[in-house]
């Protein structure tokens, strides 16, 4: 493992299980923000430069961004003093570690997972747009509709709808 | 030189640590957040896959990557207009108290 990977690795793993375990909620969007730029940086290093970059747009830009905005709006002194409750923490903590005991059992037992890096295979965005407007092509333009739905059913969801019907 | 099982541990590692938030928090938009993670979990799987796997030149993780980003773009739109529309009809995002489907 290089020193840059574990960097990474520990700026990611820090920035989601801070995310997951402060108290005040705008905080942990913040350290959210930080552990899906960790996140991009990994891709940067794994070589898919447009994937990373997709990354910081979507998730860091916008994902958390609109989370602040829900938590602002939301925002209820009543909601924020109550404490997690103990035995749901604990039981919710078990479970958890007992997914990641299986998935790295599986991780490290497997023989493939042990291969070394191969040369640098190149992804640049000009084969990414080719690939998109001829083999993908349909799931794009699938994509494009469930956005548009996506978006405006979200407008309508979140419309206050007590101004009509006055 | 990184191999690939340390990409599958991280990945996996912080597929527990979303799961682990979206078991215990009690706040509706935190649970969604801990699902994203999960989301992202499984997506920096699908980009260490392509990487080291036999035929990188094809694209195919970098695209379903790409897809799996829109779709958790739209997921998370939709899911928080869902908890401000919840909110607006009950007054809170604690999901404890969030028991009832009447309207």
């Amino acid at each position: 493992m290089t020193t840059s990977f574990m960097i990474l690795a520990v700026l990611t793993v820090a920035g989601t299980a801070a995310a997951m375990g402060l108290r005040n909620a705008v905080h942990c969007v913040l350290a959210l923000a930080l552990g899906f730029a960790g996140i991009a940086m990994l891709y940067l290093q794994l070589g898919a430069q447009f994937v990373g970059f997709t990354q910081i747009l979507v998730y860091v830009g916008a994902v958390a961004i609109l989370a602040v905005f829900a938590i602002m709006m939301t925002h209820n002194d009543k909601s924020m003093a109550l404490p997690d409750s103990h035995s749901a923490w604990v039981a919710g903590c078990i479970v958890a570690v007992a997914v990641f005991a299986v998935l790295a059992r599986a991780i490290v037992s497997s023989s493939a997972s042990a291969q070394t890096q191969p040369p640098q295979p190149a992804a640049t965005v000009q084969q990414i747009g080719n690939a998109l407007m001829h083999r993908f092509v349909m799931p794009l333009e699938i994509m494009g509709l469930l956005l548009t739905a996506a978006l405006i059913g979200a407008v309508v969801i979140a419309m206050d709808r007590r101004e009509e019907m006055k | 030189m990184n191999s690939l099982q340390s990409y599958l541990l991280l990945s996996s590692l912080l597929f527990s640590i979303g799961l682990a938030g979206a078991l215990t928090r009690r706040n509706a938009i935190l649970v969604l957040i801990g699902i994203e993670l999960m989301l992202n979990a499984a997506n920096l799987n699908f980009i260490a896959f392509w990487r080291y796997g036999p035929a990188p030149e094809v694209l195919t993780g970098i695209m379903f990557t790409i897809f799996s980003i829109s779709i958790a773009a739209a997921e998370a739109a939709v899911g928080l207009s869902i908890i401000l529309a919840a909110y607006r009809h009950s007054r809170t995002t604690d999901l404890d108290q969030m028991n009832s489907l009447k309207g």
